[in-house]
């Protein structure tokens, strides 16, 4: 069942739009992650659902009921901010509870929900610290409490781990995750950092420039990217895109001698592949010349020339050019992702040249 | 050596703050306890006499009461009204830098210029009180020569002249609150008035303490207004404590009296300054 539902939302400045006809479901209990670049909407969306931003055109409908014109004290949402928008004048325990003051709720009770929250997020022996004492994550930690004890089933989250360090954004997201399954709450997460909206969400929505691009499980925008967009913003680093020319037997990588890699014309398409599934091979396959190497620990990335087309390998574990550079490459002809060069939409239906074989 | 050096780099300017601060304030304090000094009898110490003189002055506990009053009228007024104008012109709202401008208008007018204005508004039966007065069919009245209205009149020019400049300081602090916290709130249910009192109103406090201190500061130190409008007439029932000594010292050219009543004004100014201090240090938070 959907809980949050957008139709045809838009939002403009004057002339500019920011958010074009977003139309999206969100199923009770799941996490959605709104994925897109800075100044792609997303961000303005959220805000448009929390009720803080008001809504140019179209509808916004939370558990049924219309509330596009409703103020946001009246929607029963929480929300994590980035900045986290903690009172720096109240103790985390009067951060926590500050909503339930604002609904009177009674003292007894306030305290038997501060103490379960406290406990749920880890906050249990910083109560009576003021926010400027305690650290970045303690404070995102709060203002995860604050939302949480509000118990209203559906909370937002604006880039809430974007002002963390590596390590502990990495920490904080498996337990984000683990609170949401855990409580059952309905999260629309915003970020920027595809890493995390890979690990973290049930549903993406990807976006740019105010226009839903793809929207999916994590894995249909990784192994079926429906645009060229979509197919460069996610995976680090991301799916190599080459320009096609048509060629004797097929199409080939355009401004190279190499054979062909699909069947058909090549002209006004693009070829992707990711680079996990490029192999350095002996054998035959489509000539290339490797230039440098940045090792990772756990795998290498090799950077590569074909003609004048560059593109990036994932090699495991440590890789060394060696003493010639030029090597043939291959990929599974299932890995191949096929695109139109003008609109950059996905190709389904066409087959690559299988060079193992 | 280089203790020596230090302490000359020190000089030029302990010697300006000694000569123009220092000196004057002891000096001050030294003459309370001399006569006046008359071409026929030199000074002499009489020890506490001046100021046995001041508590049985009637005048004195006058001017001092008209300036409790005075404070007691300008201050909570003249900052909440700051605090009202500061919120209302820190929103989005058409022509914001003129209504700022025109807020801010009386601070830059000198005080003078102000009394000028005002003289004008409080003269009876032309000026612009009486006259919208009339409209109503309301009696004529001596804005400034009636001893129960005189003080209540300065009171309501002064607050037009401090308001818009502590609204200021005000907006300043305003400006410097993430817009998040309004929206945190505002998602948790909290109204505007909620908001206020429970988180801007904190927030702003070291605003209002240094505001308070400073509004207290200018109601024993104004008096600019009193030579224009009433020389603190009738019956000394607009006279202010500073406007007091200096009628005691340039009028009646006792200073050594002056002395005392400085001496007295500005251990009264101290001990508000200290108090507000001790007492609302504890309850702010700075950020």
């Amino acid at each position: 069942m959907s809980v949050i539902e957008l139709v045809n939302v838009s939002k403009s400045w004057g002339g500019a739009v920011a958010v074009d006809d977003a139309t999206f479901t969100v199923e009770d209990g799941s996490f959605l992650v709104l994925l897109g670049p800075s100044g792609c909407g997303k961000s303005t969306t959220l805000r448009m659902i929390a009720g803080l931003e008001s809504v140019s055109a179209g509808t916004i409908r939370i558990a049924g009921n219309d509330v596009t014109h409703l103020p946001a004290s009246k929607r029963r949402i929480s929300m994590v901010f980035q900045s986290y928008a903690l009172f720096p004048h109240l103790d985390t325990a009067e951060n926590i509870i500050f909503g339930l003051r604002v609904r009177k709720v009674a003292a007894a009770e306030r305290r038997e929900r501060l103490n379960k929250v406290a406990d749920t997020v880890g906050l249990g022996g910083l109560l009576d610290r003021k926010p400027s004492q305690l650290s970045g994550g303690q404070r995102q930690r709060v203002a995860l409490a604050r939302a949480i004890i509000a118990e209203t089933g559906i909370c937002l989250m604006d880039e809430p781990l974007s002002n963390l360090d590596a390590k502990l954004r990495h920490d904080m997201r498996v337990e984000i995750r683990g609170l949401q399954q855990r409580l059952g709450m309905t999260v629309i997460y915003v970020t920027h950092d595809q890493a995390e909206a890979m690990s973290m969400a049930d549903k993406v929505i990807l976006l740019r420039d105010g226009r839903i691009e793809q929207e999916g499980t994590p894995e249909d925008l990784y192994d079926h990217p429906a645009t060229t967009f979509s197919a460069s913003f996610i995976g680090t680093p991301p799916m190599n895109l080459f320009d096609l020319a048509d060629g004797a037997g097929g199409a080939v990588i355009s401004e190279t001698g190499s054979g062909p890699v699909l069947d058909g014309p090549g002209q006004g398409f693009q070829l992707g592949i990711r680079p996990e599934h490029i192999r350095i091979t002996a054998g035959a396959g489509i000539a290339a010349r490797l230039l440098a190497t940045d090792y990772l620990g756990a795998d290498t990335i090799v950077s590569a020339r074909i003609g004048g087309q560059s593109l990036l390998i994932r090699m495991p574990g440590r890789f060394h050019i060696g003493d010639d550079p030029n090597v043939n490459l291959r990929w599974p002809s299932e890995a191949v992702h096929v695109f139109d060069g003008q609109t950059g939409n996905r190709v389904n239906g066409r087959r690559a040249v299988d060079h193992a074989a | 050596m280089n203790h020596v050096y230090g302490w000359l780099l020190l000089l030029p300017a302990a010697v300006f703050l000694l000569a123009f601060t220092h000196y004057p304030t002891v000096a001050t304090l030294m003459q309370s306890f001399f006569s006046e000094s008359t071409a026929l009898r030199p000074s002499v110490f009489v020890g506490l006499e001046n100021y046995e003189l001041l508590a049985e002055d009637e005048i004195f506990w006058k001017v001092l009461n008209n300036n409790l009053w005075y404070a007691a009228g300008t201050i909570p007024t003249s900052i909440a009204i700051a605090i009202l104008m500061a919120i209302w012109v820190n929103r989005r709202l058409p022509g914001r830098g003129l209504v700022r401008m025109a807020y801010f208008t009386p601070t830059i007018l000198p005080m003078i210029a102000v009394a000028n204005i005002w003289l004008f508004f409080y003269t009876p039966e032309i000026g612009l009180f009486d006259q919208i007065g009339a409209v109503f069919g309301m009696p004529s009245q001596n804005w400034l020569g009636d001893p129960d209205l005189v003080l209540g009149s300065l009171i309501v020019m002064t607050i037009w002249k401090e308001a818009g400049f502590f609204m200021i300081f005000y907006l300043a602090a305003l400006q410097s609150l993430p817009p998040e916290l309004e929206e945190a709130a505002h998602l948790e249910g909290a109204g505007r008035w909620y908001f206020f009192w429970r988180v801007t109103f904190p927030l702003l406090m070291p605003t209002t303490l240094f505001v308070m201190i400073n509004a207290v500061i200018n109601s024993f130190k104004m008096v600019d207004h009193l030579f224009i409008l009433t020389k603190g007439g009738p019956d000394n029932a607009s006279s202010l404590l500073l406007y007091y000594i200096f009628e005691v010292a340039f009028s009646f050219f006792d200073e050594s009296y002056a002395a005392t009543l400085t001496v007295v004004l500005l251990v009264l100014l101290a001990v508000i300054a200290v108090g507000q201090f001790v007492l609302m240090d504890k309850r702010i938070h700075y950020r």
